[in-house]
């Protein structure tokens, strides 16, 4: 074992171990190829060990968490705080296989979720982590909890998919904004006539009207956002509200978890200007 | 026979795929595992042509060749720009995808599937990386447990000459990634000796049938087949065994 180089993977990988690697993980039952389930989600439950602050906000498309997210960014420039932003399904290393996937409809639930943790490792290697190391706040659109609700609905398990993820630090604070199916639906529908095909969760085949598919579909992912929220305690927005009302509780709720934070600041800025280019 | 072989009950290594029945799957998983350059792809090359001539269909698969992923990954070594993260979740999304539209489908059609590495693969180089084991395992939790895996055994120092007389040292190959050693000669030797160890240790926990590699293709290939006719052999025969006595001959119909 000390003989292993050390993984140099910036990414905060579980430490090897010495129990696991000595084989105890297939045990010596009558089947003893067939894996035993073995501790589980060791970061996802404990605080982080970085000095930056990591906010995430998770929802169903349509329940307005982006826009809570860019004004509660707006919010922290302006204060000073150093931000930095990052969303689900960004990177460009699966982007090809993504899109070929979708295109061809060649995605499994499965492959569906892989590559999206893929996607997360990616970002969480180079976007997450570094500027958490540096103090900063991260911002992330989207967080591992969009996999358990998600991919859960089409059909992968729920804690195969928990263990795939295993490797993700705890944020500081969780947003999930609950909203009611057709609340979203009519705000996705005003923007655009179409609805989505992932979105819709027409590769589940539920229903053969994108509609009908949405609402079957999007009410599994509800449901599986409310055993997460309970599961690793998100904090719950009512996303029918006002906007500003919304924010309001956002922004109180980011001060509070801010106490005794001194990272990074700069001057501060009259207008907080995005720093990010998407949208 | 094809009644009582399809009773034969094949197991995912973890949780599976909820969302998939597995049914009957006749077919054959035998998987060729070993370290790179000890001559896995040249064995494989003729295994195929022997079962086809015994009469058997053979569905051949490997490491990296979905049609959804290969280019991905190529392109992501060329660019180093992987931790051990996201190269092992790219391989378990390349295996998922090959074995939920190639592998299972394979086997549901009674075909013997050959797949040149396995999931045993991701667990002996993250384990060399030091990854948590028990992640990498979970990660396969969706995976078929292989019928036979026979195992190419090979030492670092017959391996050497035959990897150079091959296609020589290939960056990943030889842990170039992992700073072993001050060249690629050092780094190949160190790396492969530990990828080596964990391959072994794979082999008992997980019964792998191991085949000496020091030995000629030939010979090799003579183990091979010895090993694939005896497991074809002893599964003609537990399935026989199923077989109840009493089972009515099917009679053909003429319509």
């Amino acid at each position: 074992m000390g003989r292993r180089a050390p993984s140099r993977s910036p990414l905060p990988s579980p430490r090897p171990s010495r129990r696991a690697a000595a084989g105890r993980v297939e045990g010596r039952s009558a089947t003893p190829r067939v894996l035993k389930s073995v501790g589980k989600l060791r970061k996802l439950q404990r605080p982080h060990p970085y000095p930056g602050r990591l906010i995430a906000v998770e929802g169903i498309d349509g329940s307005g968490k982006s826009t809570q997210l860019l004004l509660l960014e707006r919010w922290l420039i302006a204060q000073g705080y150093r931000v930095h932003f990052t969303e689900w399904n960004s990177s460009l290393l699966v982007r090809r296989s993504m899109k070929r996937g979708k295109k061809k409809d060649l995605l499994t639930p499965t492959t569906f979720s892989l590559l999206h943790a893929v996607d997360f490792a990616d970002r969480l290697t180079y976007q997450i982590v570094p500027p958490l190391k540096a103090g900063m706040i991260v911002l992330a659109d989207r967080y591992v909890y969009t996999a358990f609700a998600r991919d859960v609905a089409r059909g992968v398990h729920p804690d195969w998919v928990r263990e795939v993820y295993g490797f993700a630090p705890r944020p500081d604070l969780t947003f999930y904004f609950r909203v009611p199916i057709e609340v979203s639906l009519q705000r996705l529908l005003t923007g655009r006539t179409k609805l989505k095909y992932h979105e819709a969760g027409m590769d589940v085949g539920l229903a053969t009207d994108p509609v009908d598919s949405y609402r079957l579909f999007q009410s599994r992912v509800l449901d599986n956002y409310d055993k997460v929220t309970a599961e690793f305690g998100l904090r719950v927005i009512d996303a029918a509200a006002d906007i500003p009302s919304q924010q309001k509780t956002v922004r109180r709720e980011v001060d509070r978890m801010l106490q005794g934070y001194d990272g990074p600041r700069t001057e501060k800025q009259q207008n907080g200007r995005r720093r990010r280019e998407t949208q | 026979m094809a009644a009582a072989a399809a009773k034969r009950s094949k197991s995912w290594y973890g949780h599976g795929l909820p969302y998939v029945t597995m049914g009957s799957l006749p077919g054959h998983l035998i998987v060729i595992e070993g370290t790179d350059g000890v001559g896995r792809s040249t064995q494989i090359e003729r295994l195929s042509p022997w079962l086809e001539l015994e009469g058997w269909a053979v569905s051949n698969t490997g490491w990296t060749r979905s049609p959804l992923l290969s280019e991905t990954i190529n392109e992501a070594k060329a660019g180093h720009e992987l931790t051990t993260t996201t190269m092992s979740l790219l391989y378990a999304a390349d295996f998922a995808d090959r074995m939920e539209h190639q592998i299972i489908p394979a086997l549901k059609a009674g075909f013997i599937v050959i797949a040149d590495r396995y999931m045993y693969t991701v667990f002996a180089r993250n384990a060399v990386m030091g990854m948590d084991a028990a992640w990498t395992r979970q990660l396969f939790g969706m995976a078929l447990v292989p019928d036979l895996v026979l195992y190419l055994e090979l030492d670092v120092a017959h391996l050497i000459p035959r990897v150079l007389e091959g296609k020589g040292m290939d960056y990943w190959e030889s842990g170039m990634h992992l700073a072993l050693g001050a060249d690629i000669f050092d780094s190949f030797t160190r790396y492969q000796t530990q990828l080596i160890e964990e391959y072994n240790r794979l082999a008992r926990q997980h019964r792998f049938v191991n085949v000496d590699a020091r030995k000629s293709v030939d010979e090799i290939q003579d183990d091979l087949r010895a090993h694939i006719a005896s497991y074809l052999q002893r599964s003609r025969e537990a399935a026989a065994r199923r077989k109840p006595a009493t089972e009515p001959v099917a009679r053909l119909r003429r319509s």
